[in-house]
């Protein structure tokens, strides 16, 4: 059992070194410049920052929808505050965080107060927020942003490390001391493993429920102030759809959708493989909708080897 | 030579990384015999049945069947050669008729369509060779375990096994239902049916079987003739040490003077209204059948159910626990019934599931000490005798008996005082059982106390100091040691009380 974990867990960097490698041909070498290297890491920052929360739900065999809307709807309040009423962009960063945690506490209170498959809870403020966000925004562009606001997307420490990745590494760091150093961690594994013997252990469920996704809302909110400033504007179609990515990262990294098993390095990997995925075949030229395709695969077969490992399994 | 044999297994190796679970078995099986297979839990027999069907690979040994040799089997193979094996869980889906449970997977057709009616008149006629007696048309979800049971021996029946396995077969069922089953089991043997027969049962075993194997630790010990064993013998076989007592002995502890919880008409979950007293040190046992609110009254004392009126007293504090994690901080623990389901977190370590309860004492702004978390572990592996390679092993590659101290290991670590065991040897074999035993007198003799449900009525008896009697989520009657009765427990828990009597 342990082995063929470890094996698992390494064969995932396989393919991401394979990937790296078939692209730096491809590319006659332009993907593995270190210039391509900075883009890559800019680029996964976001949704790597995401996909840290997601990993907590799927740990606990839920799932969170409302991500790529959280996400929008932060762009969209981050940018209002900042531009419609002057509000100081530290104060509009909090106010939006805030909000964001607040949207999975409202997301727990569905799925753990009343009970409500986390499949239809969050869809369902999945379609809630990304109609507010239209309702702010008004389906226009915001931007003229303090020029500091750049520091979490655009700038790069020692011009060459961009700051959102350097953010991205602490979340994950983060992430990873919560999993195996806290007791809330071993609550996730737990639950994931059997709700009903969690409970019975003295693990209060429920809250524990809250916390993750409430760790989910904040951490999709990071990824859409991350978002935003790179951008320099908001959309309000951002962040439609983005939880796909994020669920197939975590997904691909080995946390697997029954619960219960999962690490955060195993999600690393997940994130690294989809990043250089999209940003190779960016380089390639292949088009928008080709991607799609590739993406949907690359999660159906994640899913499917899960699923696969999980029939294999004596009773 | 191997005529004689419709099934054989020869030195049968497998190895898990880290662990051996066979060692080195060998089984034959006689053509219409019945060979009861007996061993302690983790002896290997699950692996060994996994063998003959293909769901487990042998790292070595031969299989042979009807003098076919096999390195190894596969689903397939086990199927077309007639091995079929009746697990505990069955394989039937409740939303279709009996019929359509038994040609499950390979409808008779005519065309594309399926032929109902041809498909019910086969299994009438199935059925009624076996003299079941079963409505084809009926919804499988209708059906009683038993009956549900008869289908699965029925689809084997119907798909030409010649080998049978049957494992555990009579844990899900009554003793009405039992009794059937042994009439199918007898009349299948008649027929040339060959069957290995498992069961912590011992009398089933000496009731059905032609032979007995015994295996132990992955190894094969002996095979005996059934009119010539003993259950002492085949005790001692299975556990490879001599069994004098059943139940291990233990000092009086009880405290009178000490009530340690105290029920006043504490009700809900369902319609228990139950009253009683539990001193220090007292094992008081909890009888009546399956069904008369002792598992309900359990889940009350513990939280997880809530208490609609009523009180209850703890030390003389009175208590309301809402949650398992508020009985659990007033000293209150429960060992549940279904280990694999309410107990154990099977996907989880053995360290892990020892100090759940305790994580959130044992940490500093929510960081474990990994030391003491460690440490915790360590002690009970070694003051209850976990058996395992390391700490870090998953709890679902531990035997029955072994998870179930893994889950004593966690209420005690979490210095529960109260412990409710509900069924606590259920589906564990002899050897373990008696080391269960000796925990829970270790627990009353240092000071704490035993709440236990059991339908086991010797199980009962041997362990409890004092015995209350449940029926319809009522307490119909008490005993005091000297009183113990099985006839007086099983009257009580009929329903058939003192009062009842007197009017009478």
């Amino acid at each position: 059992m342990l082995n063929s974990n470890f094996l698992k867990q390494n064969a995932i960097w396989l393919v991401f070194i394979a990937e790296i490698i078939i692209f730096a041909i491809a590319s006659d070498g332009t993907f593995v410049t270190g210039r391509n290297i900075i883009n890559i890491s800019r680029q996964v920052s976001y949704y790597g920052i995401a996909s840290i929360g997601m990993t907590f739900v799927i740990l606990i065999a839920d799932i969170d929808l409302s991500i790529g809307s959280i996400i929008t709807l932060v762009n969209v309040v981050c940018a209002f505050l900042m531009v419609s009423y002057g509000v100081n962009m530290w104060v509009a960063v909090f106010i939006s965080l805030a909000m964001a945690t607040g949207i999975g506490l409202i997301n727990a209170v569905m799925v753990a107060a009343v009970g409500i498959p986390a499949l239809i809870a969050t869809f369902a403020s999945q379609t809630v927020f990304e109609g507010v966000a239209y309702l702010i925004s008004g389906g226009r562009p915001i931007a003229g942003f303090d020029s500091n606001f750049g520091i979490f997307g655009r700038w790069a420490a020692f011009d060459l490390i961009p700051i959102c990745a350097i953010l991205m590494v602490l979340c994950f760091a983060a992430g990873s001391f919560i999993l195996n150093k806290t007791y809330f961690g071993r609550y996730f594994y737990a639950i994931g493993g059997n709700e009903e013997a969690a409970e019975l252990s003295g693990i209060r469920v429920n809250r524990v429920k809250y916390l993750i996704y409430a760790l989910s809302g904040f951490f999709a909110g990071l990824a859409g102030i991350v978002l935003l400033s790179r951008a320099n504007s908001a959309q309000s179609t951002v962040g439609k759809g983005l939880e796909f990515d994020v669920i197939t990262c975590v997904v691909l990294g080995g946390v697997s959708v029954y619960g219960g098993v999962g690490t955060m390095s195993g999600v690393v990997a997940g994130v690294l493989i989809i990043g250089s995925l999209t940003n190779g075949m960016i380089l390639m030229d292949v088009s928008e909708y080709t991607q799609m395709v590739v993406k949907g695969l690359v999660l159906a077969v994640a899913v499917g080897i899960d699923c696969m490992s999980k029939k294999r399994q004596p009773k | 030579m191997s005529e004689d044999y419709v099934l054989e297994l020869e030195h049968i190796r497998k190895e898990y990384p880290g662990v051996v679970a066979l060692k080195d078995v060998t089984l034959q099986l006689r053509r219409g015999e019945i060979l009861g297979l007996i061993g302690e839990n983790g002896a290997g027999k699950s692996t060994l049945i996994k063998c003959c069907t293909g769901a487990v690979v042998p790292t070595s040994g031969k299989i042979r069947v009807n003098g076919k040799e096999f390195d190894r089997m596969t689903p397939q193979l086990a199927a077309e050669n007639g091995v079929a094996v009746i697990y505990q869980e069955f394989n039937n889906v409740g939303e279709l008729s009996a019929a359509e449970n038994l040609f499950l997977g390979r409808p008779i057709r005519k065309g594309m369509i399926i032929d109902r009616a041809a498909m019910e008149k086969r299994a009438a006629e199935a059925f009624e060779q076996l003299h079941i007696k079963i409505n084809p048309k009926e919804l499988v979800k209708n059906l009683s375990v038993g009956y549900q049971q008869m289908i699965e021996i029925a689809k084997a029946i119907e798909q030409n096994a010649q080998v049978l396995i049957m494992d555990e077969p009579s844990a899900p069922l009554t003793s009405n239902e039992v009794e059937s089953m042994f009439k199918v089991v007898e009349l299948l043997r008649k027929k040339g049916v060959s069957i290995i027969y498992i069961s912590h049962r011992l009398e089933e075993i000496f009731r059905l079987s032609d032979r007995i194997e015994v295996i132990r630790d992955g190894e094969y010990v002996t095979t005996l003739i059934t009119p010539k064993a003993t259950v002492d013998e085949l005790i001692t076989l299975m556990v490879g040490r001599e069994m004098t007592q059943k139940y291990p002995p233990r000092k009086n502890c009880i405290d009178k003077n000490k009530v340690v919880l105290e029920l006043d008409h504490v009700c809900g979950n369902g319609d228990i209204d139950m009253s009683l007293k539990l001193h220090a040190g007292e094992v008081l046992g909890l009888g009546g059948l399956v069904g008369a609110g002792r598992t309900e009254l359990a889940e009350v004392i513990f939280g997880s159910k809530p208490m609609e009126s009523g009180r209850m007293i703890l030390n003389g504090k009175e208590i309301h626990p809402k949650s398992p994690r508020e009985a659990i901080d007033l000293g209150i623990a429960l060992v549940p019934e279904d280990r694999k389901r309410h107990g154990a977190l099977l996907t989880n370590s053995i360290k892990n599931n020892i100090s759940m309860p305790i994580y959130e004492r044992i940490s500093k702004l929510s960081v474990i000490s990994s030391k003491t978390e460690r440490d915790t572990a360590e002690k009970y592996r070694k003051e209850i005798q976990i058996k395992c390679p390391t700490i870090n092993q998953l709890v679902k590659n531990l035997s029955g008996g072994n998870q179930q101290k893994v889950i004593l290991a966690k209420w005690l670590a979490a210095d529960c005082e109260l412990i409710i065991f509900d069924e606590p040897t259920r589906g564990i074999d002899v050897g373990a059982k008696y080391e269960i035993y000796k925990l829970i007198n270790t627990l009353v003799e240092s000071g704490r106390s035993v709440l236990m449900i059991s339908s086991e009525m010797e199980e009962l008896m041997g362990m409890s100091d004092r015995i209350i009697v449940l029926a319809e989520n009522r307490m119909t009657g008490e005993l005091q040691k000297e009183e113990f009765n099985s006839d007086k427990i099983m009257a009580y828990a009929s329903g058939i009380t003192d009062a009842v009597k007197e009017s009478a």
